[in-house]
């Protein structure tokens, strides 16, 4: 569905081959997965999440979606709504000055009829439980609930894919936990595919499909308990594991016997207990 | 905190004036003007007053928003009626000390300056209150559309408005942030001439700046990825039709321009 070939990306000013913001990077992306994007600061996350959306378009290589390159300047709105973005800072991206006003801004910008833009404004806020703040404006709003505003505005579009470019990373807890039930409520419910760019190991164990980034390159990819696992891998790169993960290689050094695919906090615990009870 | 600006603080209702279309509101509002400083009697204006007073009450936005609003003008009020007690003459003499004399010709017309005054707050507010700012900015960005034609980006200039009303009060919790920090680490905002009160403002400012400009620049790149063009033909949720009671509401106040008219009020 999505599609990157190829791809590299070099910021204006920068172009010496030596210095790419993205290189060689070859990924499809499937109709509704859940992809979590992990990498240093600088590594490329963002960027990636950037050419998908055709905020920017690729030095070399090409990225499709949905059979659309997005290169292709005619047809560029329509990759923005099968592709939206959800932004790091929850203010920054609402604009207008009411919930009900900002979701229907993408729809707006499709010039749809009022009466179908009403329409799905309604049946998008009643899914997301935001019926009772429509006439709200954003700044009364907690920072989770204008996350979900943003996720609303997206979702609107019936894009087939939502791109977050850490969406939690200014939230509380509790804002976070909210934002990360929902969007992976959309991602089952909605088949809508997901890349998800996080700090938080814990936010990506839920993930189908974990790719971690450097430099620029893609080093490596796959599901969540393989990948976590090489803690050799993270720690060189200057990342930590799922908290269970680095919990777990500390009690084995001391002689635990555990598995070696855990990465749920809750399957750490599980195995303890029955290891106790074997003892 | 965002209370404090009166104008442009809409109170969500239902009413009859609130569903009213922003342009035919902006119109009645400048056809009630016309018919406010062309009232010359009594008669007239306390009509009018009354009219005010009725529609406020069917808003059901409390009265107390409107008379906030009237604060702003107590010193214009005040300064208006002592200029006119004492400087108009005619009529009987009220009171005398010493060489200034107050005469009724004087009170009758200072009253009638506060009066209309009073009217003037209240048919404004009774716009600003009942409509959001940004059906206000839309409707005033209609009747700006002929610029268009000698090449002015009414629609973006519009877009532009109503961002900025949509972050005036995300700034406002900024700045009141920022004081915060500057005065956590020893700044001093309230002593001092006028001159170095406004150079202790800098170290508020400046951080000001910046930030609103990181946030434009991020705005910009939000409203991008949600398919946002310039140039591009754009619709709204909420239809700009002019209803049959649209219409009614700008014919009764035609009607009581051409009233006030014929009845030399």
């Amino acid at each position: 569905m999505i599609e990157a070939r190829n791809l590299a990306y070099y910021y204006p000013g920068e172009e010496e081959v030596s210095l790419p913001a993205l290189s060689g990077i070859n990924l499809a992306v499937h109709r509704g997965e859940y992809l979590a994007l992990l990498g240093p600061n600088g590594s490329g996350k963002t960027t990636l999440l950037k050419l998908f959306n055709a905020l920017l378009t690729p030095s070399e290589g090409e990225v499709w979606v949905k059979g659309i390159s997005t290169v292709d300047e005619d047809k560029i709105t329509e990759v923005r709504r099968y592709c939206g973005m959800i932004f790091q800072n929850p203010d920054n991206q609402l604009v207008a000055t009411t919930v009900e006003e900002d979701i229907a801004f993408g729809l707006e910008n499709l010039a749809l009829p009022s009466a179908e833009i009403k329409k799905k404004v309604l049946d998008v806020a009643s899914l997301l439980g935001l019926d009772h703040l429509l006439q709200q404006p954003p700044h009364l709003l907690s920072g989770g609930e204008k996350q979900r505003v943003a996720i609303a505005g997206v979702l609107a579009m019936q894009p087939l894919c939502i791109l977050m470019d850490e969406p939690t990373a200014m939230l509380d807890p509790a804002g976070r936990r909210d934002v990360i039930e929902t969007v992976g409520r959309l991602n089952r419910e909605q088949d809508l595919a997901v890349i998800h760019v996080t700090h938080f190991p814990e936010e990506a164990v839920f993930a189908d499909r974990v790719i971690i980034l450097n430099q620029g390159s893609l080093v490596t990819q796959g599901p969540p308990e393989i990948v976590f696992n090489d803690l050799k891998l993270l720690h060189s790169l200057g990342l930590q594991g799922p908290a269970a993960v680095e919990l777990a290689a500390l009690l084995r050094k001391d002689g635990f016997d555990l598995p070696s695919q855990l990465i749920h906090s809750r399957e750490l615990v599980h195995s303890l207990c029955s290891w106790e009870r074997k003892s | 905190m965002s209370r404090s600006i009166t104008l442009g603080q809409y109170f969500p209702g239902q009413s009859m004036i609130h569903c009213l279309n922003p342009r035919m509101k902006l119109l009645s509002l400048l056809l009630v003007l016309v018919l406010l400083f062309s009232l010359q009697t009594y008669v007239g204006l306390a009509t009018l007053l009354l009219i005010a007073i009725f529609l406020i009450v069917t808003t059901r936005v409390p009265m107390r928003y409107f008379l906030r609003g009237l604060r702003p003008v107590l010193y214009i009020a005040i300064f208006a009626l002592v200029i006119y007690f004492f400087f108009t003459s005619g009529g009987v003499v009220l009171l005398r000390i010493g060489f200034i004399t107050v005469e009724s010709e004087g009170v009758r017309e200072g009253i009638f300056i506060i009066l209309r005054l009073i009217s003037l707050v209240f048919f404004s507010l009774l716009l600003t209150l009942t409509t959001t700012p940004l059906s206000l900015t839309h409707g005033l960005g209609y009747f700006l559309r002929p610029l268009r034609y000698i090449g002015l980006p009414t629609e973006e200039v519009a877009m532009i408005m109503a961002i900025a009303l949509r972050f005036i009060p995300t700034l406002m919790e900024e700045s009141q942030r920022l004081m915060r920090a500057q005065l956590s680490r020893g700044a001093d905002f309230e002593t001092g001439s006028i001159f170095k009160r406004a150079k202790s403002l800098i170290p508020l400012i400046v951080p000001l700046f910046v930030s609103a400009f990181r946030r434009a620049d991020e705005l910009a790149l939000a409203m991008e990825a949600r398919g946002y063009r310039i140039g591009a033909t754009r619709t709204r949720i909420h239809e700009d039709l002019i209803a049959p009671r649209d219409w009614a509401a700008l014919g009764m106040v035609l009607g009581l321009l051409v009233a006030s008219l014929v009845l030399g009020l």
